[in-house]
């Protein structure tokens, strides 16, 4: 076919990743990328191991009064982001603990919260009056023009968050599965629960305005959840997260090189090709899941 | 303000789907399926758009979308409700995980659709199309707010029809299903109505009201009045309220945008249940 538009994937893995990675621009992609994967992975896993995907897709869907607001106000989108996801994680981890304390209301409160957001965004987009980019980029991210500052800013990022995630890690790990024991240990269980908040608010705002909030909550859920229904064992599992979050970002990255559609859509469907896979070798090995293994994480909190 | 055609179409149409997702968000919040509703609220795009790549109509595409992904959330997650921490130990992944899951997978469809009509040609007809779709509620035509009023009123008595059953397999799914009621099935038909609300309100008011809509007055109303039949008419009252002011509010203040003045007043009606506690 001497007529190609693009370049073409070939038999030849080697040779189609030498070409994938003589562009700047790609590496720049995979170098960002991959601080999203790991740092999205390991929030990932802690937001599935308490249940709170909801809350972490609300947070990602600060995004858009972020976005708006800052453009409204004329200051960097980043300060929107920044101070919507935020002020969004307190409010979830305020309305979250009501004095009923059921999980039910939780659940109400951060719809109460994102609907309040969206609505806030669609105010600021309508007196703004100007169009805010394009609906794919705002959603998907440019992933492919990611400059070097931005890498760097997410590498430190992500090593921060990571960090202060590591620092509070064992009390964390012990209120999510336990939260009784824990409370009678005398840790602060809503103190803990609404620093893990922010963490996943700040995670979101500093790879959303890259990557775009639909990808950053695929990389929180899928990569976690597969890795979760894979094994039972703690450190299994966050090892096999930071894989299939990184294997599906490459892969990902690579087949959207060779292909009109975007790396967003490439990077979704792979991590949940990978989602499936775990299901399926799960139900094939029948092992003991890790809700079964609860008290080994509380042994080791 | 009663004068404008627009104003009496968005009163119908507004009313009734306020009325269908006051009620219908009592039961969402009882039986803590927030998620899934506002994840059924966001299928509706791609719906449409892959009718509109398949050569459907695309309302057809859009209704069959969310009562299609109501039921798979039914079907894959385990439907009853399940306290956090408490009861964890289950061998399925939690509810709110299968609807992470599936609702990226959805929004990755979606941006597939889009790339593909904005890649063929002629294929931006397909978008302009599905887009036409998702109207304001300030634009609606007479026979629009006619469907949506009828729409709402259907799923309001599918509500009173499965309504004592589903409250009893919500409130205590172990003993409901001792008795014999058909706890799983009567999920997957209150997703299905969920849906067909999802798709209703989406498509006539936008998704972004939808949301706002389901959580809010039903919350409060759970609040205020702990009880079931009060406090199941509590919440379409709030949500209608909210309308109606909302609706107000916007007509009297012309850069405010209709839908976020519905949802400020909601979230200031749940604010203030919660303030007086």
């Amino acid at each position: 076919m001497p007529t190609e538009a693009g370049p073409q994937l070939s038999w030849n893995l080697l040779r189609d990743a030498e070409a994938v990675l003589e562009y700047h621009f790609m590496i720049n992609a995979l170098l960002a990328g991959s601080a999203v994967a790991v740092l999205a992975g390991l929030i990932g896993w802690v937001m599935i191991l308490r249940r709170e995907a909801f809350a972490g897709h609300t947070l990602s869907m600060m995004a858009f009064p972020g976005a708006s607001a800052a453009a409204l106000a004329g200051v960097p989108a980043a300060w929107g982001y920044l101070s919507f996801c935020t002020a969004g994680a307190l409010a979830i981890g305020r309305l979250g603990d009501g004095a009923h304390g059921s999980w039910r209301e939780e659940a109400a409160g951060v719809g109460v919260v994102q609907a309040l957001a969206l609505g806030l965004g669609f105010l600021f987009v309508s007196l703004y009056g100007g169009v805010l980019g394009d609906l794919e980029g705002l959603l998907f991210g440019n992933l492919l023009g990611v400059s070097d500052g931005e890498v760097l800013t997410l590498a430190v990022v992500a090593v921060v968050v990571l960090g202060a995630l590591a620092a509070i890690a064992r009390p964390l790990l012990l209120s999510s599965v336990d939260p009784e024991t824990a409370r009678a240990r005398g840790l602060p269980v809503r103190g803990l629960s609404a620093g893990f908040l922010v963490l996943l608010g700040l995670a979101v705002a500093a790879t959303s305005q890259v990557t775009g909030p639909l990808l950053v909550f695929a990389l929180l859920v899928m990569p976690a959840a597969g890795a979760q229904a894979l094994t039972s064992r703690p450190a299994a599992s966050i090892v096999a997260t930071v894989a299939i979050g990184l294997a599906s970002v490459w892969v990902g990255l690579g087949l959207s090189y060779f292909s009109v559609y975007p790396p967003g859509f490439y990077i979704a469907a792979v991590s949940f090709g990978f989602y499936l896979l775990a299901r399926v070798a799960a139900a094939i090995g029948r092992r003991p899941r890790l809700a079964h293994g609860t008290p080994a994480l509380a042994e080791a909190a | 303000m009663l004068g404008q055609e627009y104003m009496r179409n968005a009163l119908l149409a507004g009313s009734f789907i306020a009325l269908a997702c006051g009620v219908c968000g009592w039961f969402v919040v009882l039986r803590g399926q927030v998620f899934a509703g506002d994840a059924l609220g966001h299928v509706a795009f791609p719906g449409a758009l892959a009718a509109a790549a398949a050569g459907v109509d695309e309302r057809v595409g859009l209704f069959a979308a969310t009562v299609a992904a109501g039921g798979a959330i039914a079907a894959l997650g385990r439907g009853a409700v399940v306290g956090r921490g408490g009861r964890a130990a289950g061998v399925e992944p939690a509810d709110d995980t299968t609807i992470g899951v599936l609702f990226t997978v959805i929004l990755a469809l979606g941006v597939l659709f889009l790339t593909r009509f904005s890649l063929g040609s002629g294929g931006a007809a397909g978008v302009e199309a599905a887009r036409t779709l998702f109207g304001s509620i300030f634009g609606l035509g007479a026979g629009e707010a006619l469907l949506a009023a009828i729409l709402g009123a259907v799923v309001l008595l599918a509500v009173a029809a499965i309504g004592r059953p589903l409250l009893f397999a919500s409130v205590a799914p172990e003993v409901a299903g001792a008795r014999g009621v058909p706890t799983r099935l009567l999920g997957l038909a209150f997703l299905a109505l969920l849906g067909v609300v999802a798709a209703e309100a989406s498509q006539a008011v936008g998704a972004l009201l939808l949301l706002g809509l389901l959580t809010g007055p039903a919350a409060a109303a759970h609040r205020l009045r702990p009880g079931a039949g009060g406090s199941v008419v509590l919440a379409g009252g709030l949500a209608l309220a909210a309308m109606w002011g909302g609706l107000v509010l916007a007509y009297a203040i012309p850069s405010l945008p209709p839908s976020t003045a519905v949802i400020a007043i909601s979230t200031v009606i749940y604010l203030a249940t919660r303030l007086s506690r």
